[in-house]
């Protein structure tokens, strides 16, 4: 079938207005976050209900179409962009209902193109709390976040976007209904494919609807910035603080290049000589949080930091945390390209991991500021450019070869919150086996034997 | 200019500017326009990945990218967002002014922002033609609120609930006005912008008598053109040199220490767009409209940073006031508290917070008109939140959100009443 027949037959099932196919429109669906090369899909699909979802990918896959399923677009590695030219792209951000908030149990069901913010504040109208926060929160989607088990900065105690799943419904390549999970905590009936959908990048099915996990909210909160004039020292504090049972809500790091960029540009005052800062926020019970805040100083102390700040009052924790929320937006700004990375090491190899950073940024003459979750050996290693600088870029895309093979040597991941996509995919045999590229090709052509759901995304379908 | 290689080489251009987006998407949930339309096409993201592709010759369609251009408010909200710092606004009007020029401005707005706007006489006796007529033509809808909804000229305006034009605007009711700074030391320029002169003129009636009652000597020529801000979102920049050119003329003739306007979009034109395009004219104009940067102010903020007005405590039974941030004040010129502020100064009135005060009121000059259904939708957003305050009062520091704020409001029969921030600190100077 043509895609013009196709898409006259689509009009027909989601109305013409939803169907795309001028060039300027398409061509808007190119790209995601990351940077890659866009690719122009043949035609860009939102459907209004999440039945029509079904209704679709059966005609797309009966018609032999390649299928990406866009939430917000914003995902760093290229898992929205289309895998050719005659792509469609499926748009869930009309698909954006609260269906239920429920006080009792604890949970909420939502549509897949519900955003994460939207979500968090349904949620504590009615004083509940949905802790993962992606830096992307007030734009990602739920399904989004679900396809790349996104994290954030809460990872620590409260964990990420998997520990909140309580079930999904989905579509599976030829429009069929799938559910797994439920309403209840306990649930053990049949697969579980809820988990199996999470982390699958849009190329196992279609979610249109998440049953997820609401917390009770902490009662009070507690914010602190430690500085540090030796990376070693911060990053035993970090081990430190855990081994003394202090889990911390937060626990973010921030190096050198990172806090006098950010100093230059906002002029707060932060610790320019410093090595790296901790900025450390305790939740839960005031007993509880007054008690973990003298144990957290005390262990800062014994470890070295040379100062500890803790936040008086709301506007002094704010201020401290102003000094990591303008990180990115600071980066960005030094140069045109801003490569935001991704690799994980265990807690305890921070430094080695951030040694490893500074002998990469020197090999390759280029600035790299970090910045991350370090309660997580989560680092955003930032490498700032110009795509446009051909000689420079190819440094760049060595530099990132080799950060690689520091986290993996490591004992680290080649992704902790960002995904695979398209831009790692090429290195997931690295850090897994053969088999488990095997096995994920094999079971995604029991799934979709025509390889059409986001087919080179993860794994290479079409190698 | 007819070839489109030329058009994608004036458009490469940008290309320094747009490469710095990152294409993070922040722009998105601040959007207004994306928030109701939901497409790619509208956010800055997708807009400048368009210009980009049309400088590339990936995009082939002109038209196309002059109407995504198009369906934008200018609000400026994106740019406020933005991580990287992308000089969205910027890159907009350098696109829409070649974009635009490309695919020819449509007449009718050709003839608006070149005939009338720039003759000054011209649109004075239309405007008051049509203020008689308009009693006429208006039918009186909702009392409350003094406005009329316009059957005869649905066709132009849609459904619109807008007040009728008074017979007599600002330039003829009060004229020129030279008078010496008194017990202030400070004079003034002031500059109504259009809507002050032909729609709320008991506004800029307001904002001359809290001049007067600091001591604040006011320079208002008979009548200055529009600030040029509707001429500049459509590219229009002939169109834009020709109403800049008497506004400078005029202003030359004047001695001030300040130029005050009541409009957040005339402050923001004034200040940052009449430096760009006045060096077009000469390098004399370029050079005073660079000084005049430095003397443009918000009135709201001349009241609190300069004036220095100390508020009076609360008096019990005061009346709920609620507060909407115009896009240019809060985004472009960072006035935020003031306006606030100013509501707060004679105790008469209670100023309570709404959710969403700074979300744009979807008020965009010609794009209400050509994209009414988007506006509208905006607009009933902003209801929402203005009734479900509980205030009695809606303030704001620009004509154009009041229009459009009495329009949904009137539209929905609430009782919530529009006023400008410094019409209710002028009210409160006779209690
Ligand atoms: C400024 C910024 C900050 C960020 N911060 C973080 C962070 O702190 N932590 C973090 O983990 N990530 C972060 N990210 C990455 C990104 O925001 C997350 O991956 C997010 O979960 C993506 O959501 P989305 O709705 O944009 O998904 P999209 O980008 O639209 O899609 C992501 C993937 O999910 C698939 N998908 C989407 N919807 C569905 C569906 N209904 N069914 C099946 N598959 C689907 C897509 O095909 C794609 O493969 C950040 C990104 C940016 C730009
Ligand atoms: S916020 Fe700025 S950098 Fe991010 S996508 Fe929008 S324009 Fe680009
Ligand atoms: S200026 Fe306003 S309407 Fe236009 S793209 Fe930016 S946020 Fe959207
Ligand atoms: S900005 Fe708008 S309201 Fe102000 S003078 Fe110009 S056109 Fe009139």
């Amino acid at each position: 079938m043509s895609i013009e027949a196709l898409a006259k037959d689509i009009a027909k099932i989601i109305g013409k207005e939803n169907v795309l196919t001028k060039d300027a429109d398409r061509q808007s669906y190119s790209y995601d976050s990351a940077v890659l090369e866009p690719v122009i899909p043949a035609m860009v699909v939102r459907p209004t209900e999440v039945e029509q979802l079904g209704l679709l990918t059966k005609r797309f896959y009966d018609a032999g179409v390649p299928m990406t399923v866009r939430g917000a677009g914003t995902n760093l590695s290229g898992g929205t962009i289309p895998d050719s030219t005659d792509s469609v792209v499926i748009l869930t951000n009309s698909l954006n209902k609260v269906l239920e908030i429920n006080e009792e149990d604890l949970y909420a069901v939502v549509e897949t193109g519900v955003v994460t913010s939207v979500l968090a504040a349904a949620a504590a109208k009615k004083n509940l709390f949905y802790p993962p926060d992606p830096g992307s929160q007030s734009i990602s989607t739920i399904g989004g976040n679900i396809a790349e088990n996104a994290g954030g900065l809460r990872g620590l105690k409260y964990g990420v976007t998997k520990d909140y799943v309580m079930g999904i419904e989905f579509f599976d390549a030829e429009g069929e209904f799938i559910k797994s999970g439920a309403r209840t905590v306990k649930c053990v009936t049949g697969y579980n494919l809820a988990g199996l959908m999470v982390q699958s990048e849009g190329t196992l099915g279609i979610i249109s609807k998440a049953i997820l996990k609401l917390v009770p909210p902490p009662k009070a909160s507690k914010a602190m910035m430690a500085v540090f004039d030796d990376l070693i020292k911060a990053s035993e504090a970090v081990a430190a603080i855990i081994a003394a049972h202090v889990v911390p809500c937060t626990m973010e790091f921030l190096d050198n290049t990172t806090i006098v960029m950010v100093d230059d540009y906002t002029k707060i005052g932060l610790p320019r000589d410093a090595a790296a800062i901790l900025l450390i926020e305790l939740d839960g019970h005031p007993a509880q949080v007054e008690d973990e805040t003298n144990t957290t100083i005390e262990v800062l102390k014994k470890c070295g930091a040379t100062n500890v700040v803790l936040a008086k009052d709301q506007a002094e924790k704010m201020k401290l945390w102003e000094a990591r929320r303008m990180a990115l937006p600071v980066l960005a700004r030094a140069k045109p390209t801003t490569v935001l990375e991704d690799a994980t090491v265990p807690r305890s190899k921070i430094p080695d991991m951030m040694r490893g950073i500074e002998s990469v940024a020197n090999k390759y003459n280029l600035t790299i500021g970090t910045f991350g979750h370090a309660g997580d050996g989560n680092l955003h290693p930032t490498i700032l450019c110009d795509k446009r600088d051909k000689a420079e870029f190819h440094r760049v895309e060595e530099a990132i070869d080799d950060l690689f093979d520091i986290a993996l040597k490591l004992g680290g991941t080649l992704s902790g919150e960002h995904g695979i996509g398209t831009a790692k995919a090429q290195w997931l045999e690295k850090e897994t086996s053969k088999g488990t590229i095997l096995f994920s090709k094999k079971l995604r052509k029991a799934l979709d034997p025509k390889s059409l759901l986001n087919p080179t995304k993860q794994v290479n379908m079409y190698e | 200019m007819s070839d489109l290689k030329e058009l994608a080489k004036k458009l490469e251009s940008l290309d320094d500017q747009i490469i710095s987006c990152m294409k993070c998407g922040l722009c998105q949930p601040v959007c207004p326009i994306f928030n109701s339309t939901m497409q790619e096409a509208d956010v800055a993201r997708g807009k400048l990945a368009l210009i980009d592709n049309l400088s590339k010759h990936i995009l082939t369609d002109a038209d196309a990218l002059a109407e995504k251009l198009e369906r934008c408010l200018m609000c400026g909200s994106c740019q406020a967002a933005c991580p990287p710092g992308v000089e969205i606004m910027d890159i907009f009007m350098k696109a829409r002014e070649v974009v635009f020029g490309y695919v020819g401005l449509p007449l009718i707005k050709k003839l608006i922002f070149r005939q009338m706007l720039a003759k000054t006489w011209l649109f004075n006796t239309a405007m008051r033609v049509g203020a008689p007529l308009s009693r006429l033509v208006f039918w009186k809808t909702n009392k409350d609120h003094g406005t009329y909804s316009a059957p005869l000229l649905s066709p132009i305006i849609g459904k619109r609930h807008v007040r009728p034009l008074p017979l007599t605007p600002l330039h003829v009711a009060v004229g020129a006005m030279d008078t010496p700074a008194g017990s202030s030391g400070i004079k003034v320029a002031f500059f109504s912008g259009c809507v002050g002169d032909k729609m709320y003129v008991d506004m800029s009636k307001a904002c001359l008598k809290v001049l007067d009652h600091h001591g604040v000597g006011v320079y208002m020529p008979k009548s200055f053109p529009c600030c040029g801000l509707p001429a500049i979102v459509s590219g229009d920049a002939d169109g834009v040199l020709k109403q800049l050119k008497p506004s400078l003329d005029l202003l030359m003739k004047g001695e001030f220490d300040y130029l005050i306007t009541p409009c957040g979009s005339c402050t923001a034109t004034l200040k940052e767009f009449w430096p760009k395009y006045a060096p077009r004219l000469s390098k004399e104009y370029g050079e005073y409209a660079e000084g005049l940067e430095h003397k443009v102010m918000d009135i709201n903020a001349f009241l609190i940073n300069v004036l220095k007005v100390e508020s009076k405590p609360t008096k019990a039974g005061a009346v709920k006031v609620t507060y909407h941030d115009s896009c240019h004040l809060r985004k472009s010129l960072g006035v935020i508290s003031e306006p606030r502020k100013v509501i707060g100064l004679s105790g008469e009135y209670e100023f309570i917070e709404m959710a969403n005060a700074e979300k744009c009121c979807g008020s965009g000059g010609s794009f209400s008109l050509a994209y009414h259904d988007i506006s509208l939708d905006i607009g009933m957003r902003k209801r929402q939140d203005v009734t479900e305050s509980g205030a009695e009062i809606v303030a704001m520091g620009c004509p154009a959100c009041m229009i459009q704020i009495e329009d949904v409001l009137s539209q929905k029969g609430d009782k919530v009443r529009v006023k400008h921030t410094i019409e209710l600190y002028a009210e409160s100077l006779d209690k």
